[in-house]
């Protein structure tokens, strides 16, 4: 029933413009009737349904329990400044871009927040609720690339536009892409290629590396790159220890780690497990005896296992707060989010924020909120300003390309405020870090 | 070629690590012994514990206050969640008892979270017990090695408490028969009352123990409650040497089949533990169960 009456629409449509052409006392060319004909948007994933209000919907499905909480709640603070500043028209918002005004096409953000627990399944349930009950727009937000690629399948089922929070599996914009979904955070890859010449660099040649790896997509693929990209060096690997997601005990991870011989131990452990692993090698001697280092760096780590732990230790991350001595943007993100939520932003709430500004900025340009209009205003290589410098979505995976910081820690004397923890050593530029945008298996789907 | 200083290595951690899965476990069994409760609010004790130590140092900036104080708490705790809700389902079915057991758990890590937040929190080690020890074979932190003393030390107070005091003789008779006993003029319930408290505060102070090793969050006793259960089952369930017994089994498999192979660790937990099951289904050293 629902078809017959779009076809309705779609040929009173064209009959009236076809009716105006004659009027015009000119026949309708024949391109530009196709063109009328993909203007129309006949109803697609939540549209016209969910934007027809006077407000539109934005899901946040995050972790707020279990080994990735505090991370969670760091993208949670992000993406409620942004949808904060986009109803107010804040100026942050006009920077990173000109086209976002006052709300989104003149409509109000309202916004829900489901917490996934870090679990596929769960992200995909909170996916379908705020499809169903909310009429979401757009849903965002993940810590573990496992739910990052579940909901990746589930937008592009449902039609909807899914963000993914953070996410460094090559797979999220590799293997598992998909063309509803946009990822903003640097990932395995870019990551591998950003550290690891910084640390030959520093350590020298011929290296024996233990790796301490989570047990899933994330893990595996920041292993497989790093690895690559320290052949350069000489570098072998001795001892991958591979912990399920959650382990609270390292203790038998770390006495094979103790005892592999390693030079350099890559800790790709995220959040909780990363807090954990790191602060019980410090208590097995290995911090003393070998040399540490994160490419992929938990916010909150060094708050957590302490500057002591830190001071020297190279890490790759996506954002740090004193970058706001170079960027103008960081500076005013900065400022907004320390008025808000008395603390400075880690990379969660950066890159939360920033997501949200750029879809905003996307749906101004496409004027609509027909998620193909959408998803070509993604791809058409507009840049936007952000805090990192200008960065812009590349269309043929939907990966922003964006830099990577690496960052040093400091020495507890060295430290001029308690979150002063890392020295910025190096911003690598994000456009030579990507690797062919088919060369972990991307390929997109249809919009429609 | 099997390499001797790693196992031996490993076999030792695993010691350690069992250790404290055998007090934790403790708890767990002494109140499902004697009260026939299944209490799925037990590593929320764990938890809670860790977070009462971790604010008794704030305040005294001592580890042995931290583990008097925090122990005390949990063991109030535990009297009161017995005294206000677990003695309401004493005879009722035991889907009951695991369904509130389960509600209670949740309750307390959500507590927790809102007190404390999300990111983690730790204690030092005490100075007496900082820095790295060489054994000989290996180098191992200190603390670790401190934590089976303790460890060993609590759970001899446990087993002396139970086996060579009038309040034990009471729990054991209750164990087997909690109608005579009563009918003996004993006030049963307020034993059970104690022994609840008992059972919670072995959890609290193996939390507030593991603090120095291991951060807390407010969901880090859902791992442990899982490992704990997995450790009574291997050593029959009801069973104090039982509990002692599973918890190092499943340490030295944690431990031992982590250097072979470290992601199987986990899953080789519960492959033993189902073949204990299958040859005998009450555990290596459990009886013939409750009725």
């Amino acid at each position: 029933m629902r078809k017959n009456t779009q076809n309705f629409t779609v040929s009173r449509r064209a009959l009236l413009q076809t009716a105006a052409g004659l009027a015009g006392g000119a026949l309708l060319p024949a391109g530009m009737v196709v063109s009328a004909l993909a203007e129309d948007h006949p109803a697609l994933g939540t549209y016209p349904a969910g934007s027809s209000g006077s407000s539109v919907f934005v899901g946040i499905s995050v972790p707020r329990t279990g080994t990735y909480a505090a991370q969670g709640e760091d993208l949670i603070k992000g993406y409620e400044l942004a949808i904060e500043h986009l109803n107010a028209g804040h100026e942050l918002m006009a920077k990173i871009s000109p086209n976002i005004k006052k709300g989104v096409l003149g409509k109000q953000v309202k916004h829900g927040i489901a917490d996934s627990e870090a679990k596929p399944n769960t992200a995909v349930q909170n996916f379908s609720k705020f499809i169903s009950q909310d009429k979401a727009v757009v849903i965002t937000g993940s810590v573990s690339s496992a739910e990052a690629v579940a909901m990746n399948k589930t937008a592009d089922r449902e039609k909807v536009i899914y963000l993914p929070g953070i996410s460094g599996s090559n797979d999220t914009t590799g293997k598992d892409c998909v063309r509803y979904s946009f990822r903003e955070c640097f990932y395995a890859e870019t990551a591998a290629r950003a550290i690891v010449p910084v640390l030959i660099k520093t350590l020298g040649k011929d290296k024996k590396v233990a790796f301490l790896t989570p047990d899933y997509t994330y893990g595996h693929t920041v292993r497989e790159s790093v690895e690559n990209h320290m052949k350069e060096g000489g570098w072998t690997t001795v001892t991958n220890q591979i912990s399920p997601l959650g382990t609270t005990d390292f203790s038998s991870y770390l006495l094979n780690v103790a005892n592999s011989g390693a030079d350099v131990v890559v800790n790709i452990n995220f959040g909780r497990d990363a807090v954990l692993s790191t602060k019980q090698a410090q208590q097995f001697g290995i911090l003393s005896k070998m040399t540490l280092t994160l490419p992929y760096n938990t916010p909150f780590l060094a708050k957590e296992v302490g500057a002591e732990n830190m001071q020297g230790v190279i890490a790759a991350t996506d954002y740090w707060w004193t970058m706001e001595d170079k960027y103008p943007l960081a500076k005013l993100f900065n400022e907004a989010f320390r008025a808000k939520y008395k603390s400075n932003p880690e990379w969660g709430a950066c890159c939360g924020y920033l997501q949200l500004a750029m879809w905003a900025d996307a749906v101004e340009r496409a004027k609509s909120f027909y998620p193909p209009d959408v998803i070509k205003a993604y791809e058409s290589g507009a840049k936007v300003q952000s805090m990192v410098g200008e960065v812009q979505f590349r269309a043929a995976d939907h990966q922003l390309i964006r830099p990577v910081v690496i960052t040093r820690g400091k020495k507890p004397g060295d430290m001029k405020n308690p979150e002063d923890f890392y020295d910025v050593i190096d911003i690598v530029e994000g456009g030579p870090l990507m690797q062919a945008p088919d060369a972990f298996g991307c390929k997109l789907g249809s919009s429609t | 070629m099997v390499n001797w200083a790693n196992l031996v290595s490993q076999m030792f951690n695993g010691l350690v690590l069992g250790a404290l899965l055998a007090l934790i476990s403790s708890g767990l069994t002494i109140i499902y012994g004697t009260l026939g409760v299944l209490n799925l609010a037990h590593g929320a004790m764990f938890m809670v514990g860790g977070y009462a130590g971790f604010v008794a140092y704030g305040y005294t900036g001592s580890f042995i206050a931290a583990v008097f104080c925090g122990s005390l708490f949990v063991l109030l705790v535990g009297v009161i969640m017995e005294r206000g809700i677990i003695r309401h389902f004493y005879n009722r079915p035991d889907e009951d008892q695991i369904l509130v057991t389960f509600g209670l758990g949740i309750c307390f890590v959500e507590i927790i979270r809102f007190f404390f937040g999300s990111l983690s929190r730790s204690m030092p080690s005490p100075p007496w017990a900082s820095g790295i020890t060489s054994l000989g074979f290996m180098f191992y932190p200190t603390y670790r090695l401190a934590v089976v003393g303790i460890v060993a030390v609590a759970l001899l107070v446990l087993y002396l408490v139970l086996y060579r005091t009038r309040l034990g003789m009471i729990v054991r008779a209750g164990i087997e028969d909690s109608v005579m006993v009563d009918s003996l003029g004993i006030n049963v319930y307020r034993i059970f009352m104690v022994v609840f408290g008992i059972g919670a505060m072995a959890a609290g102070f193996a939390g507030i123990v593991n603090l120095p090793v291991a951060p807390i969050t407010p969901d880090i006793g859902d791992a442990i409650l899982v490992q704990a259960f997995v450790v009574i089952v291997i050593g029959g369930v009801g069973s104090f040497p039982g509990a002692v017994l599973g918890g190092l089994i499943a340490g030295e498999i944690l431990s031992i089949t982590s250097m072979i192979n470290p992601g199987y660790s986990y899953a080789m937990l519960f492959v033993v533990m189902t073949i204990v099951l299958v040859a005998r289904p009450h555990g290596l050293l459990g009886t013939q169960g409750r009725n």
